[in-house]
């Protein structure tokens, strides 16, 4: 049989797949057998793949090999809200990879569409605010928090994902202002994420929180992520926020819509009185 | 401040408010101090049974309904001891007992701690 090795007579398809195998990691000696692309970043890409040691399908991140201390940093910071890694190590051609658990679910840009109430909303920033605060208090910070690395899982619970190294820069939107990166930068990053995902119109209180979060100078924002997440927690708790100095007939209503059922409870009873005292029969 | 001391101060408060109204009825005046004492005890005892009601089940509308049933019960209770003294005010005891018992267990799931589990 006669091969044909001239590559100009390789057909356009042929070269694209060989293209893209030439891409893909090479996963020989490793435990894991590639399955296929879920995305790729500015830091690395990130692949399906199977565990065939524990038969399970994870995700695997291939970065450069000088930013493989991101593993180590993730590693570190063991909480319910972040992606656990299973394996860190380094391919064939020096790239370093690691698994992870692969989650299943909906991005954040996606979830909060139209139609889910804002305690939802709310429950998921609470999540991602109480990662963050536990990363910085291991001395980790996010730095390229956006809806994008935010997921909702199938039974509800949220996963902070890429965690940054060095190298990122942030997301514009997103990024604080300030050139050096650091945990107030973050608390930019979730201001931000709070006003993304806050219907229109938006209730004043939680867009002034938003507002004070994503504040130009560092020092006007919110002190640590606790801080954020307590301003948040009055809110939800019909109490009045410190980011926002409310009119006074907003605070006569909240009052009411807080303590509604006692004002109706001690309207009754002077009902009562009244009615017992003027009731001609008595 | 745990739930069943809440209960305790807002039933023994809200009691002894409720007995002080009959001051404004010229035909209970005279007797305004028994009233008090009387409505001060049932009110403690609502509350205290809010309170452990509160520390059990986390609802502000239960509580309310089971603050409001213990309230009548026990005004019933002492309306009918003060129709065995030849009144009738089954009415003008019931029916405040009624909401004051309501409001004590508002109160109860509103305010104070509920035991660790």
């Amino acid at each position: 049989m006669e091969v044909n090795s001239d590559p100009a007579d390789l057909s356009d398809s042929v070269v694209d797949h060989l293209r893209q195998v030439a891409g893909l990691p090479d996963l020989s000696g490793t435990r894991y057998e590639l399955e296929g692309e879920i995305g790729r970043g500015g830091m690395g890409v990130v692949y399906q793949a199977r565990d065939r040691q524990l038969e399970r399908r994870v995700a695997l991140k291939v970065v450069e090999a000088a930013l493989a201390g991101e593993a180590a940093l993730i590693a570190r910071l063991e909480h319910p809200a972040i992606v656990p890694i299973y394996e860190a190590g380094t391919l064939p051609d020096g790239r370093a990879f690691y698994a992870m658990k692969r989650v299943t679910g909906v991005r954040l840009d996606r979830y909060a569409g139209a139609g889910r109430p804002v305690a939802e909303r709310l429950r998921v920033i609470r999540r991602v605010g109480e990662a963050l605060a536990f990363a910085h208090s291991r001395g980790a910070i996010h730095r390229d928090l956006k809806p994008q690395n935010v997921m909702v899982g199938e039974f509800g619970e949220v996963y902070v994902m890429d965690w940054g190294v060095e190298a990122v820069g942030g997301t514009p939107g997103f990024r604080a202002p300030e050139a050096r990166l650091d945990q107030r930068s973050d608390i930019y990053a979730l201001g931000a994420l709070l006003q993304f995902v806050l219907p229109a119109p938006a209730p004043a209180a939680l867009s002034a929180i938003a507002r004070k979060a994503m504040s130009a100078e560092a020092g006007c924002r919110y002190g640590d992520v606790e801080e954020m997440l307590a301003d948040i927690g009055r809110f939800e708790d019909g109490l009045a926020v410190t980011a926002w100095r409310e009119p006074p007939m907003h605070r006569v209503a909240r009052f009411w819509s807080r303590n509604a059922l006692l004002l109706w409870l001690l309207t009754a009873y002077a009902a009562v009185k009244l009615g017992i005292f003027f009731w001609p029969y008595r | 401040m745990n739930k069943i001391v809440v209960g305790l101060v807002a039933g023994v408060v809200l009691g002894a408010l409720d007995g002080a109204t009959a001051w404004f009825y010229p035909e209970t005046r005279p007797l305004i101090g028994g009233i008090v004492a009387g409505s001060t005890f049932k009110g403690m005892l609502v509350g205290l049974a809010s309170g452990w009601f509160a520390r059990k089940v986390d609802s502000i509308k239960w509580g309310v309904v089971a603050g409001a049933a213990l309230g009548l019960l026990l005004a019933f209770g002492v309306a009918v001891m003060d129709a065995a003294s030849g009144q009738q005010h089954y009415l003008e005891i019931m029916l405040p007992g009624f909401v004051t018992g309501a409001i004590i267990g508002f109160s109860t799931q509103r305010m104070g701690t509920r035991k660790a589990a």
